[in-house]
């Protein structure tokens, strides 16, 4: 079995404070896994503000180097990548897509002026027609067609919609991996819906693998095949979503899963009932 | 004594701008008619830019152009006392604050970051509470103990306090003067989900202890789900469906609601669950007749010419054509 993605014992320690009076902060701490090649997967990063999982996702897209440790993309240590050349292949094969799709994309500018220079530079097609071709393809995968994007502005559309058009631009330089940090979170609940059931979609027909970051454990639940939960730069577990997040055992983990709100009034009232009587 | 504590009747308020001649209106409260019981959790519900928050600044009489109320009246009854919003603002001055206040969405705004806590204690409530200085502090420090607060955090700048502590700084200061009627703007949307339910528990808590009603907007069904005893869902500025948090959950009667409830992930369950085609609708040009039609599983040739009313039926109100056919997704 050939791996797409592995992370072998990966650190990564920030210095924090002044000059006199620093200390270490370990973001990532001896994190591992590994996405196989041949079968394209989910796999969902849990955790709360500050337990590392976005600093992992930049080491994997290579905006970050671990303080110890490798990550290899395709048999490639992503921190050993020198060359221009080198960079840009890698780049079309990991892409990323960001948290808030409105500061995602320059308000000034047109929302297909990003994809065509994304067609630009990976794929190196000159002429107009072939980068519009391109394009369009890439915008029918998530529902879109280039005639609804073409000359709008990002203030035009939703933010569901700017999520579609996100992942769009991540497809079309073909990547194996899509990074996609908290990609819901700024999204309305009743598109969130739509974005979830495109990674996937893409998962079951372009065969992308996608490294899902969030801290919604229902969604997590809903999409993911694998889950780490990582709890102050610790993976505190891992597995196959269905027994991590149906039967944490980690007692962060519990704590993760207990703070989740059932969506029925009886169950969820029964549950702050409970606080009440415990708080104060 | 009255057992209504606030009533809205044929609001409107619209966003009117004129720039370089070109007149645009939003009608981001359009006609909508409410009523809020004593001692109850009102929950608005609603995607964003749905006209939610407009709603309630509307109703805080927060409004500043080029938000303009346009029709309709915003009442409150106070023990008796009635206070209409919009026709007597110097009454509503008086109100603020000891009647009526509000929990902002992010802590960090609130509270002034280069001044201590107890600053902002004394700026919003003193002249309110008619107390000596040493009786203002003495209440207040009691007052942070019974929300579960050690009175040594009013020594201390905002950055030195967590997320959760901050956001039960904020209660804390909105209700210090135990008003009647509290305004909450997404109260737990800026918090780690871990502390989420303890946040909910002491809004929850407060409310039953002061017996005030509590009006609060957030898109998240879930907490709806925990803590509002009715829920209003607001669709592009209307109303669309009102009734009690369980009859909602249960037997949602609008389209547009079954779906909100229909689509939630829950752990244990990751069967498929349809999204809602189309986009949300732009307020300065809606479409016509019922606003949801263009993204309506039920939609019929009615609903794209005439506007639903807002009637009672079975427990709640709702407005939709097709209303008795609705089952949750």
């Amino acid at each position: 079995m050939s791996a797409l993605l592995e992370l072998d014992r990966v650190n990564k320690d920030y210095r924090i404070g002044g000059f006199l009076d620093s200390s270490i902060l370990h973001a990532v701490k001896n994190v591992s896994f590994t996405l196989s090649a041949e079968k394209p997967e989910i796999f969902t990063i849990v955790g709360e503000s500050g337990s590392g999982k976005t600093t992992t996702a930049r080491m994997i897209l290579g905006n970050e180097t671990p303080t110890s440790g490798t990550l290899r993309f395709m048999g490639q240590d992503i921190a050993g990548i020198r060359s221009r050349a080198d960079r840009l292949k890698f780049m079309a094969k990991a892409q990323p897509i960001f948290q808030n799709p409105f500061e995602a994309f320059n308000p000034l500018t047109t929302l297909d002026y990003y994809l065509y220079s994304t067609a630009r530079r990976f794929l190196g097609i000159k002429d107009r027609g072939g980068v519009e071709a391109a394009t369009d393809k890439a915008l029918n995968h998530v529902g879109l067609s280039l005639a609804e994007v073409r000359g709008r502005y990002s203030h035009e559309l939703s933010g569901g919609q700017l999520q579609r058009i996100a992942v769009a631009r991540a497809l079309i330089p073909g990547p194996r991996l899509i990074v996609a940090d908290e990609p819901v979170s700024m999204v309305d609940a009743s598109l969130r819906m739509s974005i979830v059931n495109l990674f996937r979609e893409l998962r079951d027909t372009l065969g992308v693998s996608i490294i899902y970051i969030t801290h919604d454990l229902s969604t997590a639940y809903y999409i993911s095949d694998r889950v780490i939960i990582m709890h102050r730069g610790d993976v505190v577990e891992a597995g196959d979503a269905q027994s991590v997040l149906g039967n944490p055992q980690h007692e962060y983990s519990r704590a993760l899963s207990g703070a989740v709100l059932p969506p029925d009034p009886e169950e969820a009232r029964q549950i702050i009932e409970r606080r009440m009587a415990g708080a104060v | 004594m009255n057992a209504d504590v606030l009533k809205v009747e044929g609001l409107k308020a619209y966003y009117q701008m004129n720039y370089f001649g070109v007149r645009r209106e939003v009608r981001a409260v359009d006609d909508v008619s409410l009523t809020i019981r004593r001692n109850e959790i009102y929950g608005i519900a609603g995607e964003s830019s749905s006209g939610k928050s407009s709603l309630i600044k509307t109703i805080a009489g927060a409004i500043t152009p080029p938000l303009r109320v346009v029709d309709g009246s915003v009442k409150f009854d106070f023990d008796g006392r009635t206070l209409d919003v919009y026709a007597e603002p110097q009454a509503m001055k008086g109100a603020r604050w000891q009647n009526l206040s509000y929990i902002m969405q992010g802590s960090m705004n609130v509270l002034n970051p280069v001044r201590k806590v107890k600053h902002a204690f004394h700026d919003f409530a003193f002249k309110h509470m008619g107390l000596s200085e040493r009786d203002f502090w003495a209440k207040v420090e009691q007052h942070l103990q019974r929300i579960g607060l050690d009175p040594r955090v009013l020594e201390s700048y905002p950055h030195q306090l967590s997320g959760g502590m901050r956001q039960r700084l904020t209660i804390a200061l909105a209700t210090v003067c135990e008003p009647d009627f509290i305004i909450a703007d997404e109260p737990t949307t800026a918090l780690d989900v871990l502390v989420q339910q303890d946040v909910l528990a002491l809004i929850k808590d407060v409310q039953r202890r002061m017996g005030a009603s509590i009006i609060f907007v957030t898109h998240d069904m879930t907490v709806h789900a925990a803590i509002a005893d009715r829920i209003g869902i607001v669709y592009a500025g209307r109303l669309v469906e009102e009734g009690p948090t369980l009859d909602v959950f249960r037997r949602p009667q609008h389209p547009y609601t079954a779906h909100l409830i229909g689509s939630l992930p829950r752990i244990g369950d990751s069967r498929k669950r349809s999204a809602l085609p189309g986009k949300p609708p732009n307020l300065a040009d809606p479409p016509s007749g019922c606003r949801f039609h263009p993204r309506c599983p039920l939609a019929i040739d009615k609903c794209k010419t005439d506007n639903p009313a807002l009637l009672p039926r079975q427990t709640g109100r709702v407005a939709c054509w097709r209303a008795g056919e609705v089952e949750a997704a």
